[in-house]
């Protein structure tokens, strides 16, 4: 296997990702496109860890699966939020800081 | 080597048409099941290249959790289930026209930068006989040499928790 197969793969995955947080509207929609840009990153670490013989790269996606845990906590819970107080989860709505 | 380039091929090719899935679905519980197929592609690909810890954290983590956190959040939400036509803005042009833009110079960089860098597999010097994504050399690297990271990522995610509660509570 190439190093290239895997870190072409993972640019698609963080592309679509993009064009997902660019188009969607719900909040949750949106967070999970965040996820699959995630994912690529994740993917791009394994496979240098891989081709450089060194875990290191290992150990840092798992503090990247760590912390998206927590980015979708949180996440949801800001959604929540703004699904509470205009009774959508649609993201365009919240515009209260437009002048 | 043919046989992990044909498994990897397939797994790509899945996991991308998953992901678009993702994105272009009508249907916000379907999006989170195209999101499951990407998650458990991922996995596939780490124990492909040896990383089996990884791989089961992914499984255990995204798939078990965090999925589960966004069918909570779409219930929550009271999200439209079956097939709702506003889910997208109506700048869908552009944003495709910025994700093939954006594709298009990392994949040229990096075939530029990579173009023909092979990973290891089999022999001296390779991932089958080198062992480095066992849970114990995992286990060695987090305790030793990023303890400290570790420590505070701990911390992070109590603050999370705590966070998550004090945004979502009802006052």
């Amino acid at each position: 296997m190439i190093l290239n197969q895997f870190l072409v793969l993972a640019a698609v995955l963080f592309c679509i990702g993009v064009y997902g947080v660019l188009v969607r509207r719900n909040g949750v929609l949106v967070l999970m496109s965040v996820e699959l840009m995630l994912n690529a990153v994740n993917i791009n670490l394994v496979a240098f860890s891989a081709y450089l013989h060194q875990a290191a790269g290992q150990v840092f996606a798992l503090f990247v699966i760590t912390i998206a845990a927590a980015e979708v906590g949180v996440g949801l819970a800001i959604v929540l939020l703004i699904y509470r107080n205009l009774h959508s989860p649609d993201l365009d709505r919240v515009d209260q800081l437009k002048g | 080597m043919v046989a992990q380039n044909v498994v990897f091929w397939i797994l790509a090719v899945a996991m991308v048409l998953a992901a678009i899935g993702v994105v272009r679905s009508r249907n916000v519980v379907h999006a989170a099941l195209y999101l499951v197929v990407v998650m458990a592609g991922a996995a596939a690909q780490y124990i492909l290249v040896a990383a089996e810890f990884v791989a089961w954290v992914q499984v255990i983590i995204y798939i078990g959790a965090v999925i589960i956190l966004f069918l909570f959040g779409i219930m929550l939400t009271r999200a439209p289930m079956g097939g709702e036509s506003d889910l997208d803005n109506d700048r869908k042009w552009p944003a495709a026209v910025v994700s093939l833009f954006l594709v298009g110079v990392l994949a040229t960089l990096l075939i530029d930068a990579f173009h023909a860098k092979e990973i290891k597999i089999s022999g001296a010097g390779g991932l089958r006989t080198l062992r480095t994504g066992t849970s114990g050399h995992i286990a060695d690297l987090i305790f030793k040499s990023y303890v400290v990271p570790f420590e505070v990522v701990s911390i992070l995610l109590l603050a999370a928790l705590v966070g998550a509660v004090v945004i979502a509570r009802r006052d």
